[in-house]
């Protein structure tokens, strides 16, 4: 946790109007479907409705399955993707609503660290136009003093200045993504969106990578939104956890409460696959049935009843909120939190079947 | 050689001079064609245009290096002053279309959706009829003029560079490295020209280069039906298609074809050098 998340934690009794740094409440994003005709539009679902907020400092981890939207959501949230419906608030200002103008100034506040390091370095430019791009589009400071700020980020991150005239195919994935790093931290942003960002690399360089974002973290009081499916590794750096399916979070809070007790179904069954060092530890695998619906046709009510093994009659129609489990512990389950939820000792029974 | 660290962008060339030897010969025929180019006048040992009915059809001599056609004109000396017109010719048709084609697909390929449909269906107008006849057909509307011919040139070719264009954009926007761009707040413009076009213009090059043979064929074609360059001008499309009347004098279509050959062939050779030169994974580094 860093330290102004702790800071933030100790003043805790605050208006909670004050934290909300990022306020994201009722986003959609839905891209027209496959097939999709004048006369029968369909779209695909992929960010349904969704509610958060991102606090100053913190790493707030989104994990799902592949293709539950968690990319999607971080693209529109610093709008790489114009928001279907909903807002998004920054800093007092709604994202989908800033003109050109605004959102280039916004951009700068704003940056995006991309999975594929390979893919989001252009191939045709050196290192040293890679990192300098940045201040070329803001116009900042002379090409001088541009080159000067770009071998100063090389620096941060790590990288030998050789690889200052290099071109991306000349280098590893691990100094690629390094390279990613420098240029989304080059204009000096508060918020970096972390798509997958170790993903394609390998397990030692993921580590590296990990402990440069955290490094970074500290020195640039940089937010993260850290988009992975690789629960291990969201664990560690995040200080918050949502879990997404389907289009919608259905569970956020504080990650030892999300890890420890997950109170959402689809969380304790993702939670319960972590594969544990411990071979002596005899946990309760939870096995899911069944594949994910298909995000043009959702299901009614609450979108994993077809999965779920606690499903009820009010889970095929309604569709649950998001309700407070404990303190900042939120789940969007029926049987969880508030006055519908049902006794703790069914909910027990409910994980232990198979 | 193999331990000199080459840094400096303008020794990449003599670089490329050195591992591609196909480039190397390339661009010593251009070079050569363009010396002829200039310096036409003081290389020719007489006048294109003098006609002696005394010699017309000679076969190869010492005094015609490269015969006589049917009028009796040194051929040697049409070939050289006609490069003047037939490259010139070529240069500037494939450079407007490539150019107008680049930029209208590169657009189409961009935005996208409706413009998409619009622009590339005008396109496929265009690409429908024989490029031959809606040459013609344009020609003769505006009226037969060498600027004339070289704008209906254009207006038949561009298509073929608007879509290739359109096709590379398509697939070089959707990488990632196009949307890192736009997260770091860059304009459409910029985009399109430092990101998009620079990733898509290999095959365009190589697409021209190819196409520069042809431009010098349409060209002659035009000429030959009276809408390129009148008939007295040495023009090289003009020269074979008279020296296929007279087929059983071999030299007269042979030589202003090999000039055609060896013209296209170096700007091939050129074509591909550049191409890999623009594409960092396919140039050859010295280590």
């Amino acid at each position: 946790m860093s330290r102004q998340a702790a800071e933030q934690a100790a003043a805790g009794t605050q208006r909670p109007e004050e934290q909300k740094w990022m306020q994201v409440s009722g986003l959609k994003k839905y891209f027209p479907a496959a097939g999709s005709t004048i006369f029968n539009r369909r779209y695909v679902k992929a960010v349904d409705d969704v509610s958060f907020d991102i606090r100053q400092g913190e790493t707030l981890g989104l994990v799902g399955e592949s293709g539950c939207g968690k990319s999607t959501l971080g693209r529109t949230l610093i709008r790489l993707y114009q928001p279907t419906a909903g807002e998004i608030l920054f800093d007092g200002k709604d994202l989908g609503s800033l003109g050109g103008r605004e959102m280039k100034d916004m951009r700068r506040r704003m940056q995006f660290i991309f999975q594929d390091p390979s893919a989001s370095l252009n191939p045709r430019k050196t290192v040293r136009d890679i990192l300098m791009e940045p201040y070329r589009i803001h116009n900042v400071g002379t090409e001088k003093e541009r080159e000067e700020r770009a071998r100063f980020l090389m620096d941060r991150v790590g990288l030998e200045s050789y690889y200052f005239s290099r071109y991306p195919h000349e280098m590893s994935g691990g100094q690629k993504q390094r390279v990613g790093i420098a240029r989304a931290l080059a204009l000096r942003p508060e918020l970096i969106v972390c798509d997958e960002a170790v993903s394609a690399l390998d397990v030692s360089i993921q580590a590296q990578v990990i402990n440069l974002l955290e490094e970074l973290q500290e020195e640039f009081s940089l937010t993260y939104l850290f988009i992975s499916h690789n629960l291990s590794i969201v664990h560690h750096i995040s200080d918050r956890v949502a879990v997404m399916y389907l289009g919608k979070i259905v569970e956020i809070g504080p990650h030892d409460a999300i890890y420890e007790r997950p109170a959402h179904p689809y969380s304790q069954a993702l939670i319960a696959a972590i594969p544990s060092g411990d071979r002596r530890e005899d946990r309760e695998r939870i096995l899911l049935t069944g594949d994910v619906p298909s995000p043009v046709n959702p299901p009614a009510g609450c979108r994993f009843h077809t999965r779920c093994q606690r499903c009820g009659a009010i889970c095929r129609q309604e569709t649950p909120p998001l309700r407070e489990v404990e303190k900042d512990h939120f789940a969007a389950c029926h049987f969880v939190g508030g006055s519908a939820a049902a006794d703790p000792e069914q909910q027990i029974t409910a994980s232990a079947e198979k | 050689m193999k331990k000199i660290k080459y840094s400096l962008r303008s020794s990449s060339f003599v670089r490329m001079l050195r591992t591609n030897p196909l480039f190397a010969i390339g661009v010593a025929i251009c070079a050569a064609w363009l010396v002829v180019m200039v310096f036409a006048d003081l290389i020719a040992p007489c006048d294109p245009l003098l006609q002696d009915m005394a010699v017309r059809l000679q076969p190869p001599s010492a005094q015609h290096w490269f015969g006589t056609d049917s009028l009796g004109r040194d051929i040697f000396s049409r070939v050289l002053v006609g490069s003047r017109i037939s490259i010139g010719a070529g240069i500037q048709c494939i450079l407007i279309a490539a150019v107008v084609g680049m930029l209208i697909g590169g657009l189409s390929g961009y935005v996208g959706g409706i413009l998409d449909d619009i622009i590339m269906r005008i396109g496929e107008l265009f690409t429908s009829f024989p490029s031959i006849i809606l040459a013609m057909v344009i020609a003769s509307a505006m009226g037969a003029s060498l600027f004339n011919t070289l704008l209906t040139m254009c207006i038949v070719w561009w298509p073929n560079y608007a879509r290739v264009m359109r096709a590379m954009v398509i697939q070089v926007k959707s990488n990632e490295y196009v949307e890192a761009s736009r997260s770091l707040g860059a304009s459409r413009l910029r985009i399109f020209f430092k990101e998009i076009l620079p990733n898509s213009i290999g095959s365009i090059i190589v697409l021209a280069t190819v196409d520069f043979g042809n431009a010098i064929l349409l060209f002659a074609s035009l000429s030959y039906m009276g809408l390129g360059s009148p008939p007295p001008a040495p023009e090289w499309g003009a020269m074979v298609s008279n020296g296929a009347e007279q087929f059983s004098y071999w030299w007269v279509a042979t030589f202003p074809g090999l000039a055609i050959l060896s013209v296209s062939l170096g700007a091939n050779f050129i074509g591909d050098g550049v191409r890999d030169y623009l594409d960092p994974k396919l140039r050859k580094t010295i280590s």
